[in-house]
């Protein structure tokens, strides 16, 4: 059993222990992609490296609110979300580093990945694809006869501009399915700023025209968003409908590691929003007295140890081998086979 | 009794419902109103909750589908007209048909597209999507030409664990007559020989399948048997059952009613002269509609796609060379 799991387990209703499990779950989606970048830059990672630096706060409270049994689709900048929800450094690192043993067979890669069967969907690059996926997702289960199951999917600033975003959160709405739907506006869809990505004065003021509830945080207070995105999932779960959230915050870093994000206004990285929601989180468990300074550099020297002995057992594992493959997109080899 | 091509689609959606409790319908239109050219009529009353009216939306229709088919369930999806599909291609191309590919899940959703053409439809509710979808991989593609063809392979798309494209033509819904349901059935992926001969081959799908068979028909007054293969299905594609044809005949002409470039006629036509070049008489030929968009007036629409007698004139042609 992972740490995460035996973590969601211990889960008790005290607000500090829960704020540093919250914690530990977002340092250690840290320390796993300062590796994946350092792998990346050593040019050992097949494909692109995007990095949740700044929004693991928010991520962090998505998953942790979910149950086993409800369903989640991250998005690229959702390592904390994945982690609280289940996923492993193991699988993450397998996937990246394109191992035969990682849930995607090398077959799709990094942010895709997922375990559908699980209820961890696996995205398409294509944003607000998921918000649809899982309302649909939803419908069969009521149709199954399941309540108080919950669905979340994540998307930023810029997938808020696509039609899948629209017609998704639409259709949810009028099934009044218990969807809820995170944005983290972190500034910048790409190289974008929000200035020439939408018109309106806040995006949680798009909850409105859908008839969803809509519930904005400030996405570097890990506390506020813990309790804005707990609140949230629990009403959708008591059967309050879609709910959407909207947390404000800054992408530390570039769209990915091949961007090294010079567009960014350096003002933001001196405003309220630019603070790292990791240093503000582990200030508060520090000023609480719920662990000390040494502590905080304990759990990361832990983390770190872990990431890179899994690091190199990944390293020599299998890469898919094309002698191997079945070159088959569909699971009904018969008509393939005999007619195709 | 007789049944109609649309009746056909309506029951064998009846018998998915009633024996399988993981099928359900979601579309627009599709509930209590009984869809817009009445596939579902009846099937909200009888299936409460069942068979759901979407919001205009086809790239929610689709996710929701997607997702739906992830937690086990069996959508039937209408699209309505074939030609809105594209506002859910994202979802189908890049979603239902990548996903066993990628996560080892099944995607088994049926697709309705009522395709093709009626005099009066216009750009916009005309077209023929089957070599689109088929370009695809992931996607199982299928045309009915046949009352019996439509109910039965409705029922085998509901069978394949994999997302079926289902190209049912629109002229055919109350055109085609036949005097029951079938109970036994060429499975899908299989061509089928509409009409044998010995003289020149033409192969087809959907409605193109009915002009072929009258131009086949008004040929024969002229002393040349022409064999008449039906695909009944895009992907698979049959290529077995039309080189066997070409075989015997050694002369190809393929039709369809999509438009020419990249289309189900450009496919077969590649694999015969890859594959049966030496069983060739003839440069193999094909007829499609014209490279424009479908017109709207009855007068030009009719001339857009092909007719029997163009399709005649197209074989005789061949018969010539």
């Amino acid at each position: 059993m992972s740490e995460v799991v035996k973590a969601r387990k211990s889960a008790g209703p005290d607000p500090g222990q829960q704020f540093v499990k919250a914690y530990r779950i977002m340092l250690s989606a840290r320390v796993l992609e300062e590796k994946l970048a350092a792998l990346y830059r050593a040019g050992k990672i097949k494909g692109g490296v995007f990095l949740g630096r700044g929004q693991e706060a928010l991520s962090v409270s998505v998953g942790i609110h979910l149950h086993q049994g409800d369903i989640f689709a991250p998005l690229i900048r959702d390592q904390a979300g994945r982690m609280a929800f289940g996923d492993t450094i193991l699988d993450t690192l397998r996937t990246y580093l394109g191992s035969s043993l990682g849930s995607m067979r090398g077959r799709d890669g990094n942010i895709h990945r997922g375990r559908p069967r699980e209820g961890y969907y696996a995205m398409i690059s294509h944003l607000g694809a998921m918000i649809p996926t899982v309302a649909g997702g939803l419908l069969a289960r009521r149709f199954r006869g399941e309540h108080g199951v919950v669905g979340a999917t994540c998307l930023g600033d810029g997938g808020t501009s696509t039609g899948a975003f629209h017609e998704g959160l639409n259709a949810a709405a009028v099934e009044r399915l218990p969807l809820v739907v995170v944005v983290a506006n972190n500034q910048y869809a790409y190289s974008t700023p929000n200035t020439r990505q939408f018109a309106c004065a806040d995006l949680v003021d798009k909850a409105i025209g859908y008839g969803v509830a809509g519930h904005k945080v400030d996405a570097t207070d890990l506390e506020a968003c813990l309790k804005t995105v707990g609140g949230a999932i629990a009403a959708a779960r008591a059967g309050g409908g879609p709910q959407l959230i909207v947390g404000d915050l800054l992408r530390l870093v570039g769209h990915g590691e091949h961007d090294p994000g010079k567009y960014i206004d350096p003002k933001l990285r001196k405003q309220h929003v630019g603070r790292d929601c990791l240093e503000v989180a582990g200030a508060v468990i520090v000023e609480k007295g719920w662990a000390t300074k040494e502590d905080l550099a304990q759990w990361r020297a832990e983390v770190k140890a872990e990431v890179n002995t899994t690091a190199n057992r990944v390293s020599r594992e299998p890469e898919p081998d094309p002698g191997e493959e079945d070159w088959c997109a569909v699971s009904n080899r018969e008509l393939e086979d005999n007619f195709a | 009794m007789s049944v109609t091509y649309l009746e056909a689609i309506k029951a064998a959606q009846d018998k998915a419902l009633a024996d399988d409790h993981r099928v359900f319908i979601y579309g627009q239109d599709v509930g209590n109103f009984g869809g817009a050219f009445k596939a579902t009529e009846g099937l909200a009353q009888k299936y409460p909750g069942r068979v759901l009216d979407s919001p205009l939306s086809e790239d929610a229709i689709m996710g929701m589908a997607i997702g739906a088919a992830i937690e086990g369930a069996r959508p039937i999806v209408e699209m309505q007209f074939a030609d809105f599909s594209t506002c859910g291609l994202n979802q189908i191309i890049n979603h239902a048909a990548t996903l066993y590919y990628r996560t080892g899940v099944n995607c088994p959703i049926v697709v309705r597209l009522p395709s093709g053409g009626t005099p009066g439809g216009g750009p916009f509710h005309s077209q023929s999507m089957e070599a689109l979808y088929a370009h695809y991989p992931g996607l199982f593609v299928v045309t009915p030409a046949t009352v019996e063809d439509a109910y039965s392979m409705l029922l085998g798309a509901l069978e394949i664990e994999d997302p079926v494209i289902f190209c049912e033509h629109k002229f055919l819904y109350n055109h085609l007559k036949a005097d029951s349901l079938p109970t036994e059935s060429l499975p899908i992926g299989k061509a089928r020989i509409a009409r044998p001969g010995r003289d020149a081959t033409i192969v087809t799908h959907s409605a193109m399948l009915h002009e072929a068979l009258a131009a086949a028909e008004e040929i024969a007054a002229d002393g040349f048997q022409v064999e008449v293969v039906d695909l009944r299905s895009v992907k698979p594609l049959d290529t077995d059952t039309v080189l066997a044809s070409v075989a015997r005949t050694g002369r190809l002409l393929c039709v369809s009613e999509a438009f020419p470039w990249g289309s189900v006629c450009a496919e077969v036509i590649a694999r015969v002269t890859a594959e049966g070049f030496g069983l060739l008489d003839a440069a193999p030929q094909r007829l499609n509609a014209k490279d424009t968009p479908i017109p709207y007036h009855p007068a030009l629409w009719g001339t857009h796609r092909p007719t029997a007698s163009a399709v005649a004139s197209a074989a005789r042609q061949l018969l010539k060379g």
